[in-house]
Parts: C-alpha cells; sequence; structure tokens
C-alpha cells in the first residue's frame, strides 16, 4: 500500500513519542484499542490547570503507519489547545490532514478517542463530570 | 554498491534464472512450433524440447518422464490432483484428508470437494507445524480415497513426515498426494523413495518462469489416473487440454535440472545464511522462530517479534521485500491462518516477518537485512505502549482492552 508522504514523514520522524507521569493530576492518559486488533494507542496530555491549556502531549502507539502517524499528528494539534479546543478536534480532519485512505479511517477514529480518553481521564481526575461521549463510544 | 530494496521474498516467487532464460529463448522466437502438430519439422522440433524438458524434470524427482503432466502453475496441479482423483475414485470412497496449515490452492479445493458432497479431514498441526502421525491414522477410514500433505510450508518452511504420512495412506489403501511448491528444487525429492503418489510443483518458485507447473502422477504401482478438469484436445495423457507452453516447459526444465545440480551447494550456502540472519534477529528480546527449526526448508525462516505491530514493522523494513504474517491490507486484519494453526495468538501473527532467501541472495544483503530490521525493530518498541507496559512488568492478558 502507498502511503501518503505526511504518513511517512510521521512514521519516520514522530513527534512527542514518550510517556508523562500518570499519577499527576493535571496529567490525562488515554490507552484505547487491542492488541489483537493491531492498533494500541496510548496519548497524554499535560495541562496547566489556570489557563485550562494543554502544555504538553505525549504519544506511544503500537500500529501500523497510519496509526503512528495519526497519533502524532493528533500530539502536534493538542499542544497548546485549550481543552475544550481539544474536544473539538475530529477524525475526519485527520483523514484529510494525513490523506488517509479508507481502509485507515479507523487510526484516525482511534486518534479522536483517544483524545478524548485522555481529556475525561484529566476530567475525572480533577472532580468534573466524565464525557458522554467518551463513555459510550465503543 | 547494495540495490535497494532487497529482494528477501522468495517463497513468493524467484528471480528467473539467466540460465533458464536463454534455455528458453529460442522457443520464445524462432522454434515457435505447436507440439502437437505431428505432421512437419515445426512441431517436432516443439515437441523434442518438450520431451527433453520432461526428462529433466523426471530427473530432479526420480520419475519416469511419461509421469509428468504439464499445467499452468502449482493452483491449476493442486485442483487438477485434489479434484481429479475425487471423480476418478468416487466408486472407492469420497473421504480426503489434509492439513490446515495447506496453501490456499489446496485448503479452497477441498472445501469445494466439500460442497460437491465429499468429507475432508483437516488435520491440526502442533507448535512446530507438524501434522501427528496417530491423527493421521486415526482419521483414516475405508471411504478415504486421498490424503494430501504438503512437502514444506510456504510460510514456515516446516517439512513434514513425508515417507512416513505416504506408508500410513498406502497401508490403507488411500493414494497420497502433495503439494511440493516449495520443497521441489530446494531439497531432495524422490517420488520413489517418498512413495509419493501424485506431486504439484512449480516453475517459479525454482528460477524457473511463471505461468508453467507440473503434476506428478504415478503410473506404476499403483497406476494413478486423475479425471481431466478441462476439455479439449486430450494432452498430456488425457489429463490436462490445451495446448502446450513450450517455453515455459523448456524453462522448467532447465530449472530443474539446474536445481539438480545445484541444490547441494544451495542449500548448504543458503542455510548458512538463513541461520546467521535468524540468531542475529534472535538477539533482540522477545523473538522467535515460528514453525520446526529442525525439520525444515533451508532457505526460509519466520520470525515474530512481540510488541511489534506488523505492517508498522514492514513500513519499518521499507528497504526489504519480505512478507509479514498480517494481511491488513485490507479494513479486516486477518492474521496468517497457518500461524495460528501453530497456536499464535492472534498480534503475535501480525508480529512476524517471513525471509526467503534464494540463489542469488549475498552475504552482504543478509548484513544489511540484519541491521535494517534490528533498527526497526527497537525503533517502534521504542514507540509502543505494549513494549513500556512490558517492560514495566504489566501482565498485558490482564488488561481490559477497549475493543475497537
Amino acid at each position: 500500500m502507498a502511503y501518503s508522504d505526511k504518513v511517512i514523514d510521521h512514521y519516520s520522524n514522530p513527534r512527542n513519542v514518550g510517556t508523562l507521569d500518570k499519577s499527576k493530576k493535571n496529567v490525562g492518559t488515554g490507552l484505547v484499542g487491542a492488541p489483537e486488533c493491531g492498533d494500541v494507542m496510548r496519548l497524554q496530555i499535560e495541562v496547566d490547570e489556570a489557563t485550562n491549556t494543554i502544555t504538553d502531549a505525549k504519544f506511544k502507539t503500537f500500529g501500523c503507519g497510519s496509526a503512528i502517524a495519526s497519533s502524532s499528528l493528533a500530539t502536534e494539534w493538542l499542544k497548546g489547545k485549550t481543552v475544550d479546543e481539544a474536544l473539538s478536534i475530529d477524525n475526519m480532519e485527520i483523514v484529510e490532514e494525513l490523506a488517509l485512505p479508507p481502509v485507515k479511517i479507523h487510526c484516525s477514529v482511534l486518534a479522536e478517542d483517544a483524545i478524548k480518553s485522555a481529556i475525561n481521564d484529566y476530567r475525572v481526575k480533577n472532580g468534573l463530570p466524565a464525557l458522554e461521549e467518551a463513555k459510550s463510544h465503543h | 554498491m547494495l540495490k535497494l530494496p532487497i529482494y528477501l521474498d522468495n517463497n513468493a516467487t524467484t528471480p528467473l534464472d539467466p540460465r533458464v532464460l536463454e534455455a528458453m529463448m529460442p522457443y520464445l522466437t524462432e522454434v515457435f512450433g505447436n507440439a502437437a502438430s505431428r505432421n512437419h519439422p515445426f512441431g517436432w522440433a516443439a515437441e523434442e524440447a518438450v520431451d527433453y524438458a520432461r526428462e529433466q524434470i523426471a530427473q530432479l524427482i526420480n520419475s519416469d518422464p511419461k509421469e509428468i503432466i504439464f499445467t499452468s502453475g502449482a493452483t491449476e496441479s493442486d485442483n487438477l490432483g485434489i479434484k481429479g482423483v475425487f471423480e476418478m475414485y468416487s466408486q472407492k470412497g469420497n473421504h480426503i484428508i489434509t492439513a490446515t496449515t495447506e496453501h490456499k490452492a489446496v485448503l479452497d479445493t477441498c472445501k469445494h470437494i466439500e460442497k460437491l458432497g465429499g468429507k475432508v479431514t483437516y488435520l491440526p498441526v502442533n507448535r512446530e507445524g507438524l501434522i501427528s502421525l496417530a491423527d493421521l491414522e486415526a482419521a483414516m477410514t475405508p471411504q478415504t480415497i486421498l490424503v494430501t500433505i504438503m512437502y514444506g510450508n510456504n510460510e514456515t518452511g516446516t517439512i513434514q513426515p513425508i515417507r512416513e504420512i505416504a506408508a500410513i495412506a498406502h497401508k490403507h489403501g488411500a493414494l497420497f498426494m502433495t503439494d511440493g511448491t516449495q520443497a521441489v528444487g530446494k531439497i531432495p525429492v524422490d517420488v520413489q523413495a517418498d512413495g509419493i503418489d501424485i506431486m504439484a510443483f512449480t516453475g517459479h518458485k525454482m528460477y524457473g518462469p511463471k505461468g508453467i507447473g507440473a503434476l506428478y502422477v504415478r503410473r506404476k504401482n499403483p497406476r494413478v489416473k486423475v479425471t481431466a478438469q478441462m476439455d479439449g484436445g486430450g494432452h498430456e495423457r488425457g489429463m490436462r487440454s490445451g495446448t502446450l507452453n513450450v517455453p515455459g516447459i523448456v524453462g522448467l526444465g532447465k530449472a530443474c535440472e539446474l536445481a539438480r545440480l545445484e541444490m547441494d551447494s544451495d542449500a548448504k550456502r543458503l542455510s548458512a545464511m538463513r541461520d546467521r540472519l535468524e540468531n542475529s534477529l534472535l538477539e533482540l528480546e522477545e523473538s522467535y522462530v515460528n514453525g520446526s527449526r529442525e525439520y525444515r526448508l533451508p532457505h526460509v525462516t519466520n520470525i515474530s517479534f512481540t510488541y511489534v505491530e506488523g505492517e508498522g514493522l514492514m513500513m519499518g523494513v521499507k528497504d526489504l521485500a519480505v512478507s509479514s504474517g498480517s494481511a491488513c491490507t485490507s479494513a479486516s486484519l486477518e492474521p496468517s491462518y497457518v500461524l495460528k494453526a501453530l497456536g499464535l495468538s492472534d498480534d503475535l501473527a501480525h508480529s512476524s516477518l517471513r525471509f526467503g532467501l534464494s540463489r542469488f541472495t549475498t552475504d552482504e544483503q543478509i548484513d544489511y537485512a540484519i541491521n535494517h530490521v534490528k533498527e526497526a525493530v527497537n525503533k517502534l518498541r521504542e514507540m509502543s505502549p505494549l513494549w513500556e507496559m512490558f517492560k514495566e512488568g504489566v501482565d498485558l492478558s490482564k488488561i481490559e482492552w477497549a475493543e475497537h
């Protein structure tokens, strides 16, 4: 299968690979996917509580090139956004940016799920109600 | 200078040996006659070339030249062998025994037989990919007309105990067929000593051309016949109609001759190279060889690298042409049924690479491949949340994964 240049770029030079301290109150962690399905994404955000802004984002992904690129791109987009702005990231924006073919759309869906799951974790840790969508997505 | 990408997918197909092309050339140009044209020299020249090729092929597998039926390839040969026996021996019985790790050309043909009312037993394999002779013995019935078990597996290279299997089939009055596609030309295959009644094989897995294959059909002790699956001019002793592919046949003949002469030295060189590749890659933590390391084709290794996803790995080893255990180019991720039959979990099957070496593979290419794969696996593990959890001692089987 031919990958787009952007997928190849993110795969070859992934942005923000790493791990944040998940025990910190202002770090939200999302772990989505399953090994037997061939994709597992872990996406983490660190939030400046005063401004509600995402100051750092890290990911680790087990998956194909499109899954790695989707999560790498997601961390790029998350940094500097407020938590509310981050919630509005739609998987189709990832599809467009990376020119994912139809069989790889699920990678973008997984990345969106990972963002929502990380935000949800952050919200729950900070006494906010869980997101409806994240709770019922699967 | 090393040319990239490096071709290490020789179980899929091999390049044409230049000596084979040279032998074929006249038959693609000036010697164009139809081997069935009996009344002029154009036909005679073609027929002579076909007869000579038949001898070259027969010598490789220790058969009589008359026992070689030319086909378009191993898939057709598998179809003709299985369907042809099922039709020809329907008075005797309707039961066929095969194994779960066979090629689709055998498995799907057997499924077709089931639709026609036949009964098929699919023997399981153990962790090494070998069938159990006790299972085979237990599966034999008075209605069993055919046992068909491949010689060497295309994904793992595992070699089945062919002689023992043939002996069991014969003891119960059944015929023994083998799909010899990966084995013929790579290891000694002797239809007499091995007790093979029917065997499918093809040119393009042994440095010959594509589009030409053969079915060995025994003529003596016992005399075996298969019902033709294509109607026409009655070529190939009535078992396979169709104008003979003379250049292809000449190429297959030459490829068989070269294999007979060079098999021993090729096998020695390739198994040493394969072992070096394999042992170097096994230096990576959590990497495992799939299939038997004892009973195996000399040029094949199949290795799983845990916590690395197959398609991502394939992308990481872009300088190599290899196959992966996952067929995830489609929306549904289907891990290799062969590796699953060995007992591998879906994720381990997805994380596997198959390396197939050839006569043309060099030490320099293997050196490059070793470093390239190691780099890719290490890089992807750095990026893998599963690897991190494994390193932290998390039991991944205890995690409740959000199924996607």
